[in-house]
């Protein structure tokens, strides 16, 4: 019955967003449901007459493929090519209606989550459960509301299929995480970033049948057959995605759309990550050197004085970040985390600690990184944070800030209202049902005052500056006071998430000794 | 979790819902050159704004009253003067003499929608927040429940938010006035029902519920002693409040005059359009409209009003309790709504309100009546284009009203106070009334998604053109009419003196 309600919050939440107009996302799905319905597979990845072509692996060409079957019942039209930008009530009205069916795997995959919740003994009523906390939290969740249901992506379908993985490996049943794992895969490949955690997590854990009595690992046990057995899900489900595409010869092209590396550091709105502070330093050493008569204005490059809104931002000061830096720093901060569940794994919530760090590490020092990636540690964290008070402050940092972080995604007047009442619904939320469920406060004062910061920071950038009369000179600079105060909390909670993995490991150890 | 929390959750998810509403169209868009609602309302704040008072009501050569001319009392006109000022500051094309008429912009929309929030904020949640908390029953859990379900009626939502109106200051004033005298302070309660009156003379299907309980109190606390010092206390409050509100009119008779003239149009006719009401039904079978004269049904329909709310109202004067109260605001509105000459479809909301504070005490009749009035103003939310918000405000209200007040656990006949109904049908005594009622009421819902689904996606036949918006008004007619009578029956068949042991319903 719990779920039931949850069910109808979500969905009637969802719904009360259709009406709102598209996104450029919106046209980019019903492009990809125009390719995939209208021309033949060899064409699906050659295809360009519009700007936003098919970059995402092929199970999800052929799952828009099947949309577009039931797309074709509601306009036709939606299905040709050369439509660009066509919105019919009808093309709206499905679209919508396809995120909130999919979101059925979601909602699925929460119900397994919450399942999997440990709980501590003594009688609750309903409101204080761990695991309708937790279902709360994820249902909704203020950053999935506003990315899939106004700003229309699929999040809740691929995250759903993410969340039933991480349900699977909580409840032993590691083969069919496994496979959930690799079709995500094959579906988005933004997931290669948690791919590190899943490998070594199951090749440590599965693969090696027992540990040693030190938690080391006992060579000997290990079994091949689970090896051959994960090996094949792999090689089956890429078979089934990539096959066509491979026998047709087509793979360099199918991986060039995949990986665009042109794109540029950062996203015209920078993501809250290292790179944003990156970019700060430099632009205020910039600043600051032409005002000291230490550096030619005419020498510098021209965006860097005026715009921040360039894909190809260029360095002046610092030097320049190409894409394979970005992987070392991603490897190097993902290093640690890794090699502590190979030498002591701590079981399935081991894991997803890992992997919360690894899709928070690759969110830090990635390449073009959108700032909704920021779901992808968010959404994971919520079953750590109903269990351990620890990571119920961690979790309510990085979320507020998070969130906030998405705020530029909805930028007209009309979706204001919106975005600020579901944030603070969803803030006041979180934090008065963890802080009862923990009993305390869960947040020091500097935190504190940090989070009530973000609410100068709206004020500032939604109110005041627009009737400033730097509105037309600097446009960007609210842009940037977001990214950069957001990055600050991002940053400061990656930092304490790692540093709670380490002291386990550490714990860990002493226990041995 | 604590109280407070849990409140501004529901405020905040009502707050949601309704700007979510707001995003939708409005009545008349793009449909030059009457409009409609919206329109109207820019263009009140146009007139007051650039006029003087005393031209406000009148014909003029600056004010032409066949477009959209004032028939609300000054309360309205002052609020348009108050959201005038602030739209002057934002751009003052919107309230531009003459040449803003008919403007429709983004900014403006949101402008327009902007004030309907704020004043919903200011005005009506506050006075459900307290009436739940302070005047219902039930565990704080319920309390709590009893505001999101009230915040999440899909008539009030979809006609304010919508269609376009300020129905949130009228009623809302209008519950601060039941919210006060329940805590007591009568001379407040009446000043803040005045208030109400005053912006909306609708809020006269209220006024003898008001007037009878307060005249009730008054006899109960002697009419020698204390009762005629509250009754005088009362008397100088209305009138003084009226004076102050009336202010800039009282200067000239002829001004008066011309305001009562427009607030009150009786040479309109019985109704107009479809409404679900007696003499639109009654229409159907016998064209009265024909037959009689207009003044005939200016009487006949005065005669039955007051036939109609005389019941209640004496039951109201013998015993003025809370409860009492609550059900002769619903029956008498509903009364005047069923029988009343020039009825409008939205005047439907006027009994939605006091069936409002009915969530918590009686929930299976108050869902199926609010659904209804929702169901019954389908035509018109077809007409502005708002079919998506209808579909998903009922059926959040629906699952969330019945889940959360527990309406089918309430569902005995005793709960439902359904006595009298066990006696006349005494001829059938192993039927289970409870029973039936559910079933009547899932019935009922369902006959209701498929009127909607067949207005929506059936064309009526050409010679019945309007044959969908005839049966939605005569389905709910119908309803409405047995909700009068079940409403009129627990009312008068509760006892004079209330019972000494312990009854749930405290008195």
């Amino acid at each position: 019955s719990i779920s039931k309600v949850h069910c109808v919050v979500l969905l009637t939440m969802t719904v009360f967003s259709g009406y709102f107009s598209h996104s450029t996302d919106f046209e980019v799905h019903r492009n990809w449901l125009a390719i995939t319905h209208s021309l033949p597979v060899s064409k699906w990845y050659h295809e360009n007459t519009s700007e936003w072509t098919l970059d995402y692996p092929p199970l999800f060409a052929w799952f828009e493929y099947s949309l577009s079957h039931v797309a074709q019942h509601f306009d036709k039209e939606m299905l040709v090519v050369q439509n660009l930008i066509y919105t019919s009530p009808a093309t709206i009205l499905f679209q919508r209606l396809s995120v909130i069916v999919t979101d059925i795997v979601f909602i699925y995959a929460v119900k397994e989550c919450c399942r999997s919740v440990r709980e501590e003994k003594g009688s609750k009523d309903l409101l204080g459960h761990p695991f309708f906390i937790l279902a709360a939290l994820l249902l909704w969740n203020f950053g999935l509301l506003i990315v899939d249901h106004i700003h229309f992506q699929y999040n809740g379908f691929l995250f759903g299929i993410l969340l039933l993985s991480v349900a699977r490996h909580l409840q032993g049943r590691h083969l069919e995480g496994a496979l959930l794992f690799t079709v995500l895969l094959n579906l988005k490949h933004i997931y290669l970033y948690i791919a590190p955690a899943y490998g070594i997590f199951l090749l440590r854990s599965y693969c090696f049948t027992k540990d040693n009595t030190d938690g080391s690992v006992r060579w000997s046990s290990f079994s091949p057959v689970r090896l051959v057995a994960l090996g094949s899900i792999v090689i089956s489900v890429g078979a089934l995605s990539f096959g066509p595409f491979i026998a047709m010869g087509q793979l360099p092209q199918v991986l060039s759309r995949l990986f665009p590396f042109k794109r540029g550091l950062c996203h015209a709105y920078w993501a809250p990550n290292v790179w944003a502070l990156y970019n700060m330093v430099d632009k205020a050493l910039s600043v600051l050197g032409v005002r000291l008569k230490l550096l030619d204005v005419a020498k510098l490059p021209k965006a860097s004085m005026t715009g921040g809104l360039v894909q190809e931002f260029q360095h002046s000061i610092l030097p320049s970040v190409s894409p394979s830096i970005t992987l070392i720093c991603t490897l190097l901060s993902i290093m640690p985390a890794v090699l502590s569940i190979w030498c002591r794994p701590r079981g399935a919530r081991g894991f997803l600690r890992c992997l919360v760090v690894c899709a928070l590490g690759s969110f830090m020092f990635g390449w073009h990184v959108h700032e909704k990636a920021i779901l992808m540690a968010i959404l994971p964290f919520s079953i750590l944070a109903v269990e351990s008070r620890e990571d119920a402050g961690i979790f309510l940092m990085l979320t507020t800030t998070g969130h906030y972080s998405l705020f530029p995604l909805l930028f007209t007047a009309a979706e204001l209202p919106i975005k600020v009442l579901l944030m603070l619904l969803f803030t006041l939320y979180s934090f008065t049902s963890l802080k009862k469920l923990f009993r305390g406060s869960l947040l020091n004062p500097l935190e504190t005052t940090y989070l009530l910061g973000l609410v100068a920071v709206e004020i500032l950038c939604e109110v005041v500056y627009p009737l400033s009369p730097w509105q037309h000179t600097l446009p960007f600079v609210p842009l940037l006071v977001t990214s950069v105060y957001c990055s600050l909390g991002v940053s400061y909670s990656f930092i304490r998430l790692y540093v709670s993995l380490l002291r386990q490991h550490g714990t860990d150890k002493h226990k041995q000794l | 979790m604590e109280n407070w929390s849990l409140v501004s959750i529901c405020v905040l998810f009502g707050l949601t819902a309704r700007w979510a509403v707001s995003l939708n169209s409005y009545s008349g868009a793009g449909k030059p050159p009457m409009f409609g609602d919206y329109e109207a309302q820019r263009h009140w704040q146009e007139v007051t704004y650039n006029l003087p008072v005393h031209e406000w009501y009148f014909n003029t050569t600056d004010n032409n009253l066949n477009y959209w001319g004032l028939d609300y009392p000054p309360l309205t006109a002052y609020h348009s003067l108050l959201c005038a000022h602030v739209a002057k500051l934002i751009n003052p094309d919107w309230v531009e003499l003459h040449a803003s008429r008919g403007h429709e912009s983004y900014g403006h929309k949101l402008f327009m929608r902007a004030t309907v929030l704020v004043a919903d904020l200011l005005i009506y949640i506050p006075a459900v927040v307290l009436y739940s908390f302070y005047l219902s029953e039930g565990s704080n859990k319920k309390k709590v429940c009893t505001v999101l379900c009230i915040l999440l009626y899909p008539g009030l939502i979809l006609i304010d938010y919508g269609h376009f109106q300020y129905n949130s200051i009228s009623l809302g004033l209008a519950l601060w006035g039941v919210v006060v005298l329940g805590l007591g302070w009568d001379v407040l309660g009446s000043l803040a029902f005045v208030l109400s009156l005053n912006y909306k003379q609708m809020e006269l299907y209220h006024s003898l519920p008001f007037f009878c309980y307060l005249l009730g109190k008054c006899f109960k606390q002697g009419l020698a002693g204390r009762g005629l010092f509250l009754l005088v206390k009362i008397a100088v409050t209305v009138l003084v409040t009226f004076a102050l509100c009336w202010l800039p009119f009282l200067s000239d008779p002829g001004q008066i005059l011309q305001v009562v003239h427009r607030l009150f149009p009786v040479g309109r006719g019985l109704f107009e359009d479809k409404v679900a009401n007696t003499w639109c039904s009654l229409n159907v079978l016998i064209k009265i409209k024909t037959i009689l004269s207009t003044d005939t049904q200016l009487y006949f329909s005065l005669t039955t009003t007051l036939l109609a709310i005389l019941p209640s109202s004496i039951k109201l004067l013998m015993k003025p309790t809370l409860w009492q109260f609550k059900l002769a605001l619903v029956n008498s509105s509903l009364a005047f709504f069923l029988f009343s000459f020039q009825v409008h479809e939205k005047s439907i909301l006027l009994p939605a309100l006091p069936v409002c504070l009915l969530l918590n005490d009686l929930p299976l009749p108050a869902i199926w009546f609010l659904q209804a009035s929702t169901f019954s103003m389908l035509p018109l939310f077809l007409k502005d284009g708002l079919l998506v918000p209808y579909v998903v405000t009922s059926l959040a209200f629906l699952f969330f009203s019945i889940y959360l007040l527990s309406a089918f656990e309430h569902c005995s006949e005793d709960k439902l106070r359904l006595g009298p109904y066990r006696r006349l049908l005494i001829c059938m005594p192993r039927m289970d009334l409870g029973r039936v009622t559910k079933w009547k009421f899932y019935f009922s819902i369902t006959a209701m998604a498929g009127l909607s689904f067949m207005s929506v996606a059936l064309a009526p036949p050409d010679q019945l053109p309007d044959l969908f918006p005839l049966l939605v008004s005569v389905f709910s007619y119908l309803h409405f009419l047995g909700l009068l009578l079940y409403f009129n029956i627990v009312q008068i068949a509760e006892p004079l003196q209330s019972v000494r042991k312990n009854q749930k319903k405290s008195n």
